[in-house]
């Protein structure tokens, strides 16, 4: 009510970086930047999806303090910085150790040149992964027809969690386990992909930003020099991502 | 008087050598460089051991006894050392072995693997020993400058080595930037 209030009786403005951006009442800080079309590094937000601030890599400082953008609440006169060499250079340090968390081999991988997380390094000027290599051993699930599971590049921004449970509405994954012992499960009794119901048309399957969750018999579908982040900068990239209305849940 | 070249040194370690064709692919303007450098230690060269150079380029990751004992000996004797393409940055495509404990990758290899005959695990005084894992040259031995890519273009190595030997510091355009 109070929200409302404040919408009725004066314009809601915040500045990102110095710039005025207006927004509606229930809009988060990324939400406007991205309406103002002012780019927030983040992995972890979709448009479309409920934000679950997972990846921290939109952390901006809103009149001081240090809050994710994607689940901060606009507020009106907020002041927020994000365009910062502090703040990048956080942001390096996250997308290095979301690298060395898991087995990342670009040349190896059929994502590569469409991955948003290797789109992020190339974004914040990434040269070398810095902190040691975890090399972590990890499940691959190929029992799926179509759908396959490499759990290797997981980055456990649970898009395809919430995807399959809002949008597809199959509830076919889900993150296990805290901290280091975080980990992508399937919901099924075997733990299997080939056991649910997910199919290659699902938002779940098409969402992951980078190469955990593939489409069978798509890769290297185009050749290098024509793949996405060849062209484009995931700048460019995440001012055109939307989940499509069909979908659109209001949980 | 003559200026004097600038020394280059350079090896692959556990890697493909794509690194070093990539660096051959600047074509024409190797003759730019050609007045300006010369090489110490190299695949392009024949000398067996890394002497004072000014830039030592390190092409693949560390995988192996002896490429401990290379790489150290590049640091000793290069001012700038450079870890070249994803292997050395990150271990790369060998690393992948890093799944799986080095005695299952030997056993696969020459015990159970299809068509081994005479099956034995190489043992030999003369061969390195193998690491337990593969790992990045900057987990061994300090590294001043990072170049990526799977190899990184012909253009990138020009966008790196062409100011180091004017003595500035290098900065690669985002559109050199990738890692495959």
């Amino acid at each position: 009510m109070a929200r409302e209030a404040t919408k009725a009786t004066e314009p809601n403005n915040l500045t990102i970086d110095g710039q005025t951006v207006p927004f509606k009442a229930g809009q988060t800080i990324m939400d406007a930047a991205l309406a103002a079309r002012i780019y927030i590094p983040h992995l972890c937000h979709y448009p479309g999806l409920k934000p679950a601030g997972n990846c921290r890599l939109c952390v901006v400082e809103a009149n001081g303090k240090s809050v994710a953008a994607c689940i901060t609440p606009a507020q009106p006169g907020q002041q927020v910085c994000s365009d910062t060499s502090e703040l990048n250079a956080a942001r390096l340090a996250i997308t290095q150790m979301l690298f060395v968390e898991g087995n990342h081999i670009c040349p190896s991988c059929e994502k590569s040149g469409n991955c948003r997380l290797q789109a992020m390094g190339y974004y914040l000027g990434m040269l070398e992964e810095h902190f040691h290599q975890f090399n972590p051993r990890r499940e691959i699930d190929a029992s799926h027809p179509t759908v396959l599971l490499d759990r290797d590049r997981c980055i456990l921004c649970d898009l395809c969690v919430r995807a399959s449970r809002d949008v597809d509405k199959k509830n076919v994954f889900a993150i296990a386990g805290r901290g280091i012992h975080a980990r992508l499960i399937v919901n099924t009794a075997s733990g299997k992909l080939g056991d649910s119901n997910i199919e290659a048309d699902d938002l779940a399957a098409n969402i992951c930003p980078v190469g955990a969750i593939l489409i069978r018999e798509r890769s290297f579908d185009s050749p290098i020099g024509e793949r996405i982040y060849d062209r484009l900068s995931i700048s460019d990239t995440a001012m055109t991502e939307h989940v499509p209305d069909k979908g659109k849940d209001h949980d | 008087m003559t200026e004097r070249k600038i020394r280059i040194a350079t090896t692959s370690l556990a890697g493909c050598f794509g690194c070093h064709m990539s660096f051959l692919d600047i074509d024409e303007k190797l003759a730019l460089l050609n007045d300006r450098i010369e090489f110490n230690r190299s695949p392009l060269t024949d000398i067996k051991h890394c002497g004072p150079s000014d830039i030592g380029l390190i092409e693949g990751g560390v995988c192996n006894a002896d490429n401990v004992r290379v790489l150290r000996e590049y640091r000793a004797n290069c001012a700038i050392l450079i870890a070249v393409g994803a292997c050395a940055i990150t271990g790369g495509v060998p690393a992948m072995r890093n799944y799986f404990d080095l005695r299952e990758c030997l056993e696969e290899v020459y015990l159970n693997g299809t068509g081994v005959t005479n099956p034995q695990i190489p043992s030999d005084a003369e061969l390195p020993l193998l690491l337990d894992k593969v790992y990045p040259v900057q987990e061994v031995v300090k590294i001043d400058y990072f170049l990526p890519g799977c190899p990184p273009s012909a253009d990138a190595f020009l966008q790196l080595l062409l100011p180091l030997l004017d003595g500035q510091k290098p900065h690669l355009a985002v559109n050199q930037l990738h890692y495959d």
